[in-house]
């Protein structure tokens, strides 16, 4: 078991005759992901590296039968995209494009109300479900099947604590990527919630970073609703305030997303915070034995 | 992206938002022309400079006398305005915006921002203008009120109405805040904001409103969109370094230690000053090369952190994912040699082709050191500029 995607899950890449879309649907595809086809506007109906073109989603969801999609494109178009997959039916749709601006995510967000489609991103590497499915851009082999779910707003972090598992032996359930812009399709909170109903996932490395409340959000929860260990570890104690690190989300403004105030939430709601960014999996032993 | 207040004020006003008159100069002897072009006094002279908290600094003067509008003008162009958000350096005042007083009976707050919990623009305002935001939330957060805006609505009437009344305002104050509530939320979407705060928003004593100050912020990802606000951007006011590096699509920031930092990935760059500073060091930047770094990346962000003069030694801290550690190193040793490089570097490789990657930092004849994960490369590299 796992969340959201596994081996039955079908893949189309939206952006697929670009050069970035089409090296991701490659290494997916032998990664072993069920990489059905892609969609570029103006090009259905050829072919590219095996797989099939669509003009649109619709047509191919109609063709393939796909239940995800990964989004490549640029982005200008990036917000369009990801309505079109909702519009399509698409159950999980991951959207790595980065630099999508702040109003059209708000547009795209009251598009998906009540809509039944899970939006990851943007801006984030994806998410892998290890030997099953791996949708994004996180180096496959780093990863290895096992009971711990890994939730992260950064992509390069993600595989830090991945790859600290790994090494301990200890494999992952699902490795989500959420993303770095403040305004996301899925939260902390969300992918917690589906972790703690996931009854393969034992225990869950959570990563975050200065900016907004969302890890507040997922430690209250983690408080109240959770029974699986949880471990954290925040980047940013050492960020100036007012200046965005990198990331859209990742600024302190008003004074309020500060890492500090961030790790003191966590650390009342019984969450075990890594002091360092190398203990993450560490801090995750301290509270749970495999 | 931020601007200056005089450039928030005319777009604004493009919106039909009320600001006070005034034009933007950058010599004395145009601050006493402007004077006499607004009328009877008194007039306010306002320093442009990126930062908060002007006031308090020396930066905004009510002058009665047109004459005298000149030598304040002169005095404070040029000067060196320190307030608490420029830093202990300040920045020197190049240019001023001369207005034209009022008479204030009220001062109120208003501002647009986005709420990340509901992904929607917020109307914020309070009661308490002319103070900090922060401490009125801190201590009295019942007299700020909110209204979340729907993006397929936009602000509805009512919205405004709410707002009005909960500030105060009654008779014609209402309909004319409402209004003024519209144009800021136009303004917003028009321009791609990431704020949009008029603080003071002042009653007069006439019983207009009127946008006392103004300060706007862009979202830097619909910059490409917003031709005529990317024109509007002062070099000046920014840090050289990060001017220099956003023009290599590099993601830095300075700080103030004396450790280099070069990273790929923004959440791995920030974890990397956080581990430097666990250990007891201090970085000197936030550097993220991003996933396609390449040798010439690579070697601007060299240049870019040895032009840093504090900077006593580099961290390298990388995991190559679909960027493969043996380019990562090839593209280091390059780089360490144009540079020339006189400083301590540690590197910590992890990821794909990494032994590979690490055979050629070896085979480079280059004093660098290498290090086995994060945490060894952190401890190293604080011994190293503390020895």
């Amino acid at each position: 078991m796992s969340i959201l995607v596994n081996k039955e899950t079908r893949v189309i890449t939206q952006g697929i005759t670009g050069s970035t879309g089409l090296f991701h649907a490659k290494a997916a595809r032998e990664y072993g992901t069920l990489m059905v086809g892609g969609v570029t506007p103006g090009k259905g109906g050829t072919e590219i590296e095996g797989f099939p073109v669509f003009d649109t989603v619709r047509d191919a969801v109609r063709q393939t039968g796909a239940n995800a999609s990964v989004i490549f494109v640029p982005p200008p178009f990036a917000a369009d995209a990801i309505m079109e997959a909702v519009d399509a039916g698409i159950e999980v749709v991951c959207c790595i494009t980065e630099g999508v601006p702040v109003l059209d995510m708000i547009k795209v967000k009251q598009f998906m109300e009540g809509k039944k489609t899970r939006l990851i991103g943007p801006n984030c590497p994806g998410i892998i479900t290890p030997g099953e499915c791996k949708i994004g851009i996180m180096p496959g082999y780093i990863h290895k099947a096992g009971p711990v779910g890994v939730v992260s707003r950064s992509g390069t972090l993600t595989y830090e604590a991945v790859w600290q598992l790994t090494c301990m032996g200890i494999g992952q359930t699902t490795c989500i990527g959420i993303g770095g812009d403040p305004v996301n399709g899925t939260s902390h909170l969300d992918v917690l919630r589906m972790f703690q109903e996931d009854p393969k996932t034992e225990a869950v490395i959570m990563i975050g970073e200065i900016g907004g409340t969302a890890e507040e959000e997922a430690a209250y929860f983690a408080k109240a609703h959770m029974t699986k260990p949880v471990a954290a570890f925040i980047a940013g104690i050492t960020a100036p305030k007012g200046k965005r690190m990198g990331h859209a989300g990742a600024i302190i403004s008003g004074g309020k997303g500060t890492a500090a105030e961030k790790i003191s939430v966590l650390e009342e709601c019984g969450v075990a915070v890594a002091a360092s960014p190398a203990d993450m999996a560490a801090a995750l032993m301290r509270i749970y034995k495999p | 992206m931020n601007i200056h207040e005089y450039q928030a004020k005319e777009i604004l006003r493009a919106h039909g938002v009320p600001v006070p008159e005034g034009y933007m100069c950058t010599s004395s002897a145009c601050s006493r022309e402007t004077a006499r072009r607004l009328g009877d006094g008194p007039w306010v002279v306002k320093a442009q400079i990126h930062a908060g908290g002007r006031g308090k600094g020396g930066g905004v003067k009510l002058v009665r006398v047109a004459d005298e509008v000149r030598d304040v003008a002169r005095d404070m162009l040029g000067m060196t305005l320190v307030t608490h958000q420029t830093g202990p350096e300040g920045k020197v005042v190049k240019r001023v915006l001369v207005e034209k007083g009022c008479n204030i009976a009220r001062e109120l707050y208003v501002s647009l921002l986005v709420d990340r919990k509901t992904s929607k623009v917020t109307l914020m305002a309070s009661t308490e203008g002319g103070m900090d935001i922060e401490e009125v939330a801190a201590k009295t957060p019942e007299k700020i009120f909110f209204e979340q805006i729907d993006p397929l609505i936009g602000l509805a009437p009512f919205q405004g109405r709410n707002v009005a009344f909960s500030l105060g305002l009654g008779g014609k104050l209402v309909n004319k805040a409402v209004k003024l509530f519209e144009g800021l939320y136009q303004t917003f979407i028009d321009c791609d904001c990431s704020l949009v705060e008029v603080n003071p928003l002042v009653v007069t004593a006439e019983g207009d409103l009127l946008a006392l100050d103004a300060k706007m912020g862009f979202d830097d990802n619909a910059l490409y969109r917003q031709r005529a606000v990317s024109d509007m951007r002062d070099y000046d006011e920014e840090d050289p370094h990060e001017v220099e590096a956003s023009q290599h699509d590099l993601s830095y920031i300075s700080l103030d230690g004396n450790i280099g930092c070069m990273v790929n990935g923004a959440g791995l760059a920030m974890a990397t000053m956080d581990i430097i500073k666990h250990y007891g060091g201090n970085p000197a930047n936030f550097l993220d090369v991003g996933g396609g770094a390449t040798i010439e990346r690579v070697t601007e962000a060299f240049k870019l952190i040895l032009s840093d003069d504090k900077v006593k030694g580099i961290f390298v801290n990388i995991f190559g994912g679909i960027m493969k550690c043996d380019i990562i190193a090839t593209g280091i040793v390059e780089a360490a040699k144009q540079v020339s490089l006189q400083v301590p570097l540690i590197v910590r490789l992890e990821g794909t082709n990494v032994a590979k990657g690490k055979e050629i930092l070896a085979a480079s004849g280059l004093d660098i050191t290498v290090a086995d994960g994060m945490a060894d490369g952190a401890g190293k590299i604080v011994k190293a500029v503390s020895a």
